[in-house]
């Protein structure tokens, strides 16, 4: 379908690009209600005439999985939501999350034709996506990925978060016959434990994985791959090839006095209370603590997902402190923007140095330092330089230490064969994704120490592609 | 799914449940623990593994009621099912040839202290185990014990049954009695430190069995962590088990009292609703 002559593209430059409608932040911020809720039909059909359908469509090369994106979007415009959706998940196996969670701003909006060469405000390509894939889910008509053939090759992929997922759809796809193994009680990985419910919806989640259960992925729960089984048992059992995608693991603390006090969280553990044991809902028996001063230490989007819980939990301040400045931050600027809305404060330029417990040993107290901004480090960004002298204290209740986190160990210490590097991240060759062992594969925060949804995605797509050919050779010489 | 198919009341207050398993009941040694979720709203808790059968695929677990979680475990009758169990967890007990093994437990901690003095005496060490408890019917496991150790000293606070003291008492007589090589020991934490305090006085080479708060136990939340020999450590990833001499007690005792005040609470309306119903 060619829609390009139904409208001159001077007048397709000359929409203003829809902005996503979303809940008052006064409101907002004291439930777990999506904060986003998503474009009309009639806003997302304005938005897809303002793509130009290029000939050359830059935004592909900004996806890590490749999803054609005019196509998609030019069946908006046609009217044909349901063929939209196909189209998209003819790549992207969760399209309802990466519209949710992807940074598209510097992937195929950045590359949007828009953004390069008319200097204007890129295609919502995002939005869109969200838009075609919340079309489908209400719909009803969820379509199931047709696979052609089954080749009855057992594969399995370790960790069911983003990697693994996207690894499983297409290896389903390919024919496989594919398990996915996951340790926790719940499947999604960081989906589920990590982004929160105002972000992303745990039942859009699920549907997403029930859409690979009907295309025929197992799912295993309960199951840690090198603690309940190892890779070796599975083999015994007829699995071919693995691809790990367990995860980032361990939470990084910046190991300063006072940091093991009661009411100090890492984020990992504030997020997994929260999202995954749904400690806010008194009906659940896991608790949390959360209090009225919550400071949290870091500025990534786990940082932001953390203090704006805090504030849904009802603290009264609710403040992110960083030790660079606001430029610096790692955190998607959306995230940043709703965060201030939605009145979280932000002590840029602050470090902490030390905390103080009351008599019960809850956190009551920390001091921090100011910063300022020196030369570039080697990450690009400006160094953080102590003011000495700076140094105040100021009333908290809660922490929670948002400052990254290190690979899972699980894996490696299961397999001393497994090449890592000195992080704990399991090395792969980057054009397959292929661990130094054969047939184990990897990707997602396992490998690269910690990074996005989509990246993860990408990873277990790459993986899965490789797989595939490694296996088509190593079947070819066991039938030959 | 895992279904109980035996169930023991070793008091009023402590149950012992076998229940299916077969993955796990196939990995586990010695040391390893389970995280068990019981019902959708159920909390995840760290349970060690106090036996196993390969042949009927089961694995054994010692609750004590403590509060909902661990109440509501107990209240479960054979045939009923727990939701969710995960695990072998944690890294297993390091078994060696060492000579003479002082192993002691306190509580429910003997649940967990069998498996490890099982091993120590399979390969080859003498092992003098002492059991403590606060008076007789929380002894757990004497026969047990028993058949594994080739001696056992019981303690109770109280003087109902075996010695009357406290464990560090049963410890010490064995101490300056003969020469011990190697020592663990597995019991509330306060018992513990001054276990450690005690084989430390005496240059014997220490091992504690930790029971801290777990979220996940697959080495994510960190909320197990512990501070040992001034290093912030994952009781699930890096232990259980640590050199007693360098775990920070007082820090962990903190730590577990984290959530006592809304314990309390829940628990107290838990027990209400119970007798409601």
């Amino acid at each position: 379908m060619n829609l390009r002559g139904n409208m001159k593209n001077k007048e397709r430059t000359q929409l203003v690009r829809v902005s996503m409608p979303e809940q008052a932040a006064h409101e907002r911020n004291k439930n777990f209600t999506e904060v986003n809720s998503g474009l009309t039909e009639e806003q997302a059909r304005k938005e897809a005439r303002r793509c130009l359908d290029c000939v050359n469509p830059t935004c592909i090369t900004g996806c890590p999985v490749n999803i054609n994106i005019p196509k998609f979007i030019k069946m908006i415009e046609e009217g044909d939501i349901l063929e939209s959706a196909r189209i998209l998940k003819e790549t992207n196996t969760l399209p309802a999350v990466c519209g949710r969670v992807c940074p598209q701003e510097v992937q195929c909006e950045e590359a949007c034709f828009y953004t390069t060469k008319l200097k204007k405000a890129p295609v919502a390509i995002g939005h869109l996506e969200r838009f075609v894939a919340d079309y489908e889910q209400n719909s009803g008509q969820m379509s199931v990925p047709e696979i052609t053939s089954r080749n009855g090759v057992k594969v399995a992929s370790i960790g069911s978060g983003p990697a693994g997922l996207a690894f499983a759809g297409d290896m389903i796809k390919m024919g496989y016959d594919v398990t996915v193994f996951e340790a926790l009680h719940e499947i999604g990985g960081v989906l589920k434990y990590g982004i929160p419910e105002f972000r992303l919806p745990n039942r859009i989640v699920d549907m997403e994985i029930d859409i690979l259960k009907k295309m025929g992925v197992k799912f295993e729960k309960n199951f840690i791959v090198g603690a309940t089984a190892s890779i070796e048992d599975l083999k015994k059992e007829g699995f071919k090839a693995f691809m790990v995608g367990s995860g980032a693991g361990l939470p990084n603390f910046m190991h300063i006095p006072g940091e093991n006090y009661i009411g100090i969280y890492s984020s990992n553990e504030y997020l997994t209370r929260v999202n995954l044991m749904n400690a806010a809902d008194p009906a659940y028996d896991t608790p949390v603590i959360s209090g009225k001063k919550v400071a949290v230490i870091g500025g990534g989007n786990t940082a932001m997902d953390a203090v704006r819980i805090s504030k849904r939990l009802g603290a009264e301040r609710s403040m992110i402190i960083y030790r660079r400045s606001i430029e610096e931050m790692p955190a998607r600027n959306e995230e940043i923007k709703h965060a201030k809305e939605e009145g979280i404060e932000f002590m840029n330029l602050h470090n902490p140095l030390e905390y103080y417990a009351d008599e019960n040993g809850r956190v009551c107290k920390m001091k921090v330092q100011k910063m300022k901004l020196g030369e570039p480090d080697a990450s690009g960004r400006r160094r953080p330089i102590p003011i000495e002298g700076s140094e105040f204290t100021m009333e908290v209740d809660t922490v929670v230490v948002s400052v990254g986190v290190s690979p899972n160990p699980l894996i490696p210490q299961s397999m001393k064969e497994l090449d890592v590097s000195k992080w704990g991240t399991i090395k792969v060759d980057p054009d397959t994704m292929h661990s130094s062992v054969e047939g184990v594969f990897a990707g997602g925060d396992i490998v690269r120490g910690g990074a996005t949804v989509i990246l993860a995605m990408g990873d277990g797509r790459k993986a899965a592609e490789s797989m595939n050919n490694y296996l088509s050779s190593v079947l070819d010489e066991l039938t030959n | 799914m895992n279904k109980i198919i035996e169930k023991e009341y070793f008091s009023d207050a402590v149950v012992k449940l076998v229940l299916e398993a077969p993955a796990i009941a196939k990995s586990k040694k010695a040391g390893h623990f389970v995280i068990v979720k019981s019902g959708e709203k159920g909390e995840r808790i760290p349970l060690t593994i106090a036996g196993s059968d390969l042949e009927k695929g089961t694995i054994t677990l010692i609750i004590q009621k403590v509060g909902v979680t661990s109440t509501k475990l107990c209240d479960l009758e054979v045939g009923d099912e727990i939701t969710d169990v995960v695990g072998p967890l944690g890294k297993p007990t390091h078994i060696k040839k060492v000579g003479t093994v002082l192993a002691s437990g306190g509580g429910v901690g003997v649940a967990p202290l069998l498996p490890i003095v099982e091993a120590f005496k399979e390969a080859g060490n003498r092992v003098i185990t002492v059991l403590a408890a606060r008076t007789k019917e929380l002894i757990i496991l004497e026969e047990q014990i028993h058949q594994h150790s080739d001696e056992v000293i019981i303690m109770t606070d109280d003087g109902s049954y075996g010695k009357k003291g406290l464990v560090t008492h049963g410890l010490e007589e064995v101490i300056e009695r003969e020469k011990v090589d190697f020592a663990v020991t597995v019991g509330p934490a306060i018992m513990m430190k001054y276990v450690a305090l005690l084989t430390e006085k005496y240059g014997i080479p220490t091992e504690a069995s930790l029971n801290t708060l777990m979220v996940d136990g697959t080495g994510m939340c960190g909320a197990c962590r512990v501070t040992v020999g001034g290093k912030t450590k994952f009781v699930c990833v890096d232990g259980p088990e640590f050199d007693a001499h360098q775990v920070d007690f007082d820090e962990m005792m903190l730590r577990l009292e984290s959530y006592k005040p809304s314990e309390a609470e829940a628990y107290e309306s838990f027990l209400n609703s119970n007798l409601k119903s």
